[in-house]
């Protein structure tokens, strides 16, 4: 099988193979495409990167990243689940918006500062 | 008029990376002149992760990554950065105008660099047939509509090129609400990163048309539909292949020019290939004293070589501010099959020196070549394609016994 790693913008081409139950990747430039490729074929991640609103004098929206990847078919849930969300300044970048989203264990946190 | 060694123009992450590099060097009056109320340029729009790999070896946003360069800054007394500010003339000696919350202002400068990024290529520049109708957007236009102002654009959506602010917006306005009906790039190939295809197109089961383009837009006032066409492998129009798709938003992601009226108009010369200013190796124009680096020297993949460029362009530009510059005759690149740019154009052969280009077509176990008088080097390369920049790095041991001019060729 072949997939196409998405950590990082090199895009390695990686070819995953299933010896005797032992899943082999070959193709990647480093670990971390060994392991996208077995959590892509048993639980696909996905960092959720969108924007909320906030209550600030010089923006309208703060934009928000997932403090780790979440499981790929639960990233739309997540964005209705921030529906509602309003955020408000001050707020410092890694500052946490929403904790434990969807009860995943995951946060959803600020990536800007925004002072006013 | 107040005095500068050096001014910068645009704050964003070629700015901020050129600023740094010229206060590790040794200047102290370093001048930041950025039209938007804050740092980081297009970084604040681009609000999806990928950023700072190379640079902070973490997966940043762009407003993080922006963030995080500029706290190396912060509290840097050397460099000063003029908000809601706009160059608007270069003229002999640097003297600059700025149109600035003060007026118009003059300053001088012992050097400059054009650091003011690139603009998207619009829809006129590309011959779709129909109206002028509401509803067609550069795909960087919509990014800024949604990621910092909260509005959507359009709710039926076609996106025509394939480059990443094209792919990653499919993406955003899926995850907002909006349907994405397809992607059309005009090549038989990508423009875009695979992992964007992947995790843009692909997780949201959106369909890339190839070797397709947008023959025309319908709509009275309003976007209501578009002609989709293929092409054959001479990008030809295939007669009786047009297709209509209703949609309320066509996206375009057709490629990103550097701005450099600034330039032009001061007489600095241009590559007609990059569209930005031919430099040598320390990121200096054909006019001494004014150097380019950036999106507005040539447009890149990542931000973080963005950065890596910028912070030795402003070293470079230190330098020769300080009088420490090597006066010896630079060496021409030129460029043989299969080689589309270079940057820079030419080199001092006594400095190492990160050579970047982007090859013509899509080669696949291929070598470049690299030649001269005194030298000889074959690189080999697995596959290479026109959307990713190439890098090859020579050092000035390597180049001691170069004579004349340096050759570049793929060979398959």
């Amino acid at each position: 099988m072949n997939l196409v790693c998405i950590n990082c913008p090199r895009g390695c081409k990686l070819v995953v193979e299933n010896i005797n139950g032992e899943i082999k990747v070959t193709g990647n430039f480093c670990p971390r495409g060994e392991k996208y490729a077995i959590s892509e074929l048993t639980n696909p991640l996905r960092t959720l990167t969108t924007t909320l609103p906030i209550k600030s004098e010089l923006y309208k929206r703060l934009p928000v990243i997932s403090s780790a990847p979440l499981p790929k078919a639960k990233v739309i849930d997540a964005v209705k689940a921030l529906k509602d969300v309003e955020a408000t300044a001050p707020i410092k970048m890694g500052d946490i918006v929403v904790k434990d989203i969807l009860g995943l264990g995951i946060d959803i946190v600020a990536s800007k500062s925004i002072d006013k | 008029m107040d005095k500068h060694q050096l001014v910068i123009i645009g704050g964003g992450s070629a700015g901020i990376a050129c600023a740094l590099g010229a206060s590790e060097n040794g200047l102290t009056n370093i001048l930041v002149v950025e039209r938007d109320f804050e740092y980081g340029g297009i970084l604040q729009q681009c609000i999806h992760n990928g950023f700072g790999l190379h640079t902070f070896n973490e997966e940043l946003s762009g407003p993080a990554y922006a963030e995080k360069y500029f706290n190396l800054i912060k509290d840097n007394a050397s460099i000063k950065f003029m908000f809601d500010s706009t160059v608007i003339k270069i003229e002999e000696n640097n003297i600059l105008t700025i149109q600035s919350t003060q007026g118009l202002i003059k300053v001088q400068a012992d050097a400059v660099v054009m650091a003011s990024g690139c603009r998207e290529r619009p829809a006129g520049a590309i011959g779709i047939k129909g109206d002028r109708l509401q509803g067609v957007y550069s795909a960087g236009s919509a990014q800024k509509y949604c990621n910092k102002q909260g509005i959507l654009v359009g709710k039926n959506v076609f996106i025509l090129g394939s480059g990443d602010i094209g792919l990653i917006m499919a993406r955003r306005m899926t995850l907002e609400g909006a349907k994405v009906i397809g992607v059309a790039e005009i090549m038989p190939y990508s423009n875009g990163l695979a992992r964007n295809i992947k995790q843009c197109l692909e997780d949201f089961d959106i369909p890339l048309y190839l070797s397709h383009t947008v023959e025309s837009v319908h709509g009275n006032g309003k976007l209501e539909s578009i002609t989709l066409i293929e092409v054959d492998d001479k990008l030809q129009k295939i007669e009786g292949s047009e297709q209509e798709i209703k949609c309320d938003l066509l996206l375009l992601s057709v490629g990103l020019i550097p701005e450099n009226n600034l330039l032009e108009e001061l007489g600095v010369k241009l590559d007609p290939r990059t569209k930005g200013a031919i430099v040598d190796d320390t990121y200096m124009s054909s006019i001494k004293g004014i150097f380019a680096c950036g999106n507005a020297l040539h447009v890149h993949d990542l931000v973080d070589y963005v950065s890596e460029e910028s912070r030795k362009c402003g070293k470079a530009a230190a330098n020769y501010v300080l009088g420490k510059i090597n006066e010896s005759e630079s060496i021409n690149n030129v460029l043989g099959n299969g080689v589309s740019y270079m940057v820079p154009q030419s080199f001092h052969k006594n400095n190492n020196i990160d050579f970047m280009f982007r090859v013509k077509k899509v080669f696949k176990e291929c070598s470049i070549h690299v030649y001269g008088n005194g030298f000889d080097k074959k690189i080999k390369k697995l596959g290479i394609v026109p959307s990713e920049m190439q890098k090859v790095s020579l050092t000035a041991d390597e180049l001691k016994d170069l004579n004349g001019e340096l050759n570049w060729e793929v060979i398959e």
